[in-house]
């Protein structure tokens, strides 16, 4: 059980290249699930590595509790860590696997025994202890990988991308053990992943980060409902939001979204004093394809602004159909209602929930409407 | 296998036994009977060839049992040494930036011919230390220049204050001596099989250890070493062999004086020079001897350790 606070942390690999880690500062409270998320290359499993001591850190501090770990071995920090290729020890049975941290912590051989049976129990992986590794599957291999950082009763688990390697039916029924885990062992648990899914399936609070940065920090719901830039909000959610470039026009209660794609879509109430100072100016405008209906079937209670498309490709998904649009040359994906009669080649009424826009400015790419000091801690991307 | 004929396996071996039949097993074979014979392999002599091993009279080329001696030294200080430094160095070289460089360093003596070796070491021995470069490192520290190949005192004479006394073979200063060329000469064997060895254990195993709480000597016996325990056993193998085949580096720089022969050397002595077959040939037997143990236990070890793999 532990606290662990990053303080502007920063890690570059080379003189010349660029910063791995850039700034990187959060609290991550005790027993919470911190989920960092972000595409390839942007930096989380060094943020996590730093954590763990396996890379050193260029500026900054790290506390685990009230403890700066910068200078402490990866072995002293009392963290255990779940690799994406699980990494067992080839030449030991499972059983030792699991019992190798307690041997080196001259843990009596009676409480190693039972704690490993325990760690086993729970993980059904009890007939395997006296297998080797080489003699698993991958699924068998990623629990025993669990196990040897169960047995530990570390303060902090890092994970880094261990489901990555299960097909996808197993990888859900393992995301779900791992939520159980971390409910019945009460620890902090920071777990890296690129997939947002898992990201807002298993997270009492996900880190986006982005070339090296934290773009954004909160809850799945905060993400999903307030993204604050464009990254957040292109990243976060699937399928990904449509964005549509629109200048602002009108007054008053006149206000409404000009697409260059021609359609108007009008401005929500609450959402008029935000857009101000961008009167005739060109903003993006971010609406998630779940928000987007087939107006035949509109749900009740909608505000619907509707907007005529020409069906492109229908994705039958089941409950919902995917259903790729077209407007002004344009490309756009909905979610509806499968009852849809929409073809392709056919024009179809696409009712917008003016409710769920999300406006963001072109140039800094930030969410219209942010408070300044949250604008000011979490920088744009920079557009390349 | 199925529908296959059973005489196809032995076709595919065929060459291969063919080869080891011809030039292993017949010169084995014939080794064994003419040791059971006289010196010019005509009359069976029964044991009396053996005899003369184990009662080792003045008649003989060389002392054979100081020679056998010689030859246990070798193997266990030369295959140790080499063993030993060949992984330090490689677990060491694998965290320098200049790790390439290194390893070459290491390896260039693999590439000299263990003669011309003899030779330049033969230089490096010189007791002038105008001439000797050991010798002229050691006048540099203020000592007195050894006769390093001639001196068949004991091996710590050369750096501790000791009276002068003869050591008891095969413990004397020349052997270590020859010994140190012989290390220097396949070490870089060692560092680049056991290098290669380590290169295939991957990091995160590693670094799963150090999170586990391993510190590095840890990390170094509890999973480097058992990992690469069949490399070591494959490279301690191909060096035992090497020790007991040990001819060359003797041959050119002592040719056996001063106490140095092994039995490769007396075995060629006695069966070359003093054209003695039925005793050489006795000699070559107890070699053999010798080696079979070796070559069970590291095979039984190694199948071993394929199957836990
Ligand atoms: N050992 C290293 N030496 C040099 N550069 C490195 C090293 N490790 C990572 N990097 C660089 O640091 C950046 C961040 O890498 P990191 O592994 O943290 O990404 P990641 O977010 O985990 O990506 P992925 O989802 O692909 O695992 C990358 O640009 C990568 O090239
Ligand atoms: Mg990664």
């Amino acid at each position: 059980m532990a606290e662990v606070t990053y303080e502007h942390v920063t890690k570059r690999f080379a003189e010349d290249a660029p910063l791995a880690v850039d700034d990187f500062d959060l609290k991550v409270a005790d027993q919470e699930f911190l989920v960092l998320v972000g595409p390839s290359g942007c930096g989380k499993s060094t943020t996590l590595r730093l954590l763990a001591g396996l890379e050193e850190i260029t500026e900054g501090n790290i506390y685990i509790e009230d403890r700066l770990v910068n200078d402490v071995q990866a072995k002293d920090r009392d963290i255990a860590m779940v690799f994406q290729s699980y990494a067992l020890y080839p030449h030991m049975s499972v059983f030792d696997n699991m019992a190798f941290g307690l041997t080196l912590r001259k843990i009596p051989k009676d409480e190693i025994r039972q704690r490993v049976n325990e760690a086993a129990e729970i993980l059904g992986i009890a007939e395997l202890l006296k297998r080797k590794p080489r003699a698993l599957s991958g699924g068998q291999r990623q629990r025993v990988a669990l196990g040897r950082a169960i047995v530990r009763k570390p303060s902090v688990f890092l994970f880094d991308e261990p489901l990555s390697n299960l097909d996808a039916k197993l990888r859900v029924q393992t995301r779900a053990e791992i939520i159980k885990l971390h409910q019945s062992l009460g620890t902090t648990f920071v777990y890296v992943t690129h997939d947002q899914t898992e990201a807002m399936t298993m997270a009492t609070r996900i880190v986006v980060m982005d070339r090296g940065r934290i773009q954004q920090v909160g809850s799945p719901q905060e993400l999903y409902e307030r993204p604050q830039n464009m990254f957040v909000a292109g990243f976060i959610g699937s399928p990904a939001m449509n964005f549509f470039d629109v200048v602002v026009e009108g007054d008053g209660d006149d206000l409404q979204l000009r697409a260059v794609e021609g359609f108007a879509v009008p401005v929500p109430p609450e959402k008029r004093a935000e857009l101000a100072t961008y009167k005739r100016r060109k903003v993006v405008m971010g609406i998630r394809p779940e928000n987007i209906h087939d107006n035949d079937f509109q749900p009740p209670n909608i505000r619907a602004s509707l907007v005529d498309a020409q069906v492109d490709v229908t994705e039958m998904m089941g409950n919902e159909v995917n259903v790729y649009l077209l407007v002004g040359g344009h490309a756009f994906l909905a979610r509806v209602d499968s009852r849809t009669t929409a073809r392709p080649g056919q024009n179809i009424r696409a009712a917008f929930d003016i409710d769920r826009l999300h406006l963001f400015d072109p140039d800094t790419e930030q969410m219209i409407g942010l408070p300044a000091e949250v604008r000011a801690s979490a920088p744009p991307a920079e557009s390349s | 296998m199925i529908g296959r004929a059973w005489w196809i396996p032995w076709l595919w071996l065929a060459p291969t036994l063919a080869l080891l039949g011809v030039f292993l097993v017949y010169p084995s074979v014939d080794t064994v009977r003419r040791s059971f014979l006289d010196e010019r392999s005509r009359e069976f002599v029964g044991f009396d060839n053996y005899q003369t091993i184990i009662d080792n009279p003045n008649s003989l080329a060389a002392d054979t049992h100081a020679a056998l001696l010689n030859n246990m030294l070798w193997l266990t200080v030369f295959t140790a040494v080499c063993v030993g430094l060949g992984l330090i160095m490689a677990v060491m070289t694998a965290r320098v930036r200049y790790e390439a460089a290194a390893k070459a360093a290491i390896f260039v003596p693999m590439a000299i011919s263990f003669v011309a070796v003899a030779v330049i070491w033969r230089f490096m021995y010189e007791v002038d230390p105008d001439v000797g470069t050991v010798n002229a490192i050691f006048s540099e520290l203020g000592k007195d220049p050894v006769a390093w190949l001639n001196n068949t005192q004991s091996p710590q004479r050369p750096f501790v204050d000791l009276p002068p006394a003869d050591s008891p073979a095969p413990f004397q200063v020349n052997n270590f001596a020859l010994i140190a060329v012989g290390v220097w000469n396949w070490t870089g064997f060692t560092l680049v099989i056991l290098s290669a060895g380590l290169k295939s254990i991957p990091d995160d195993v590693m670094e799963a250890a150090r999170v586990d709480g391993a510190g590095e000597w840890q990390i170094f016996r509890r999973i480097i070493l058992p990992i690469m325990s069949p490399t070591i056993v494959v490279v301690t193998t191909t060096l035992v062999i090497q020790t007991l085949k040990t001819f060359d580096l003797v041959f050119v720089m002592t040719n056996g004086r001063f106490k140095t022969d092994v039995v490769a050397t007396l075995f060629y002595k006695e069966a070359f020079v003093f054209r003695d077959f039925g005793v050489g040939a006795a000699l070559a037997v107890v070699l053999l001897l010798f080696v079979v143990p070796i070559m069970v236990l590291t095979i039984r070890r190694f199948q071993f350790q394929e199957e836990i793999r």
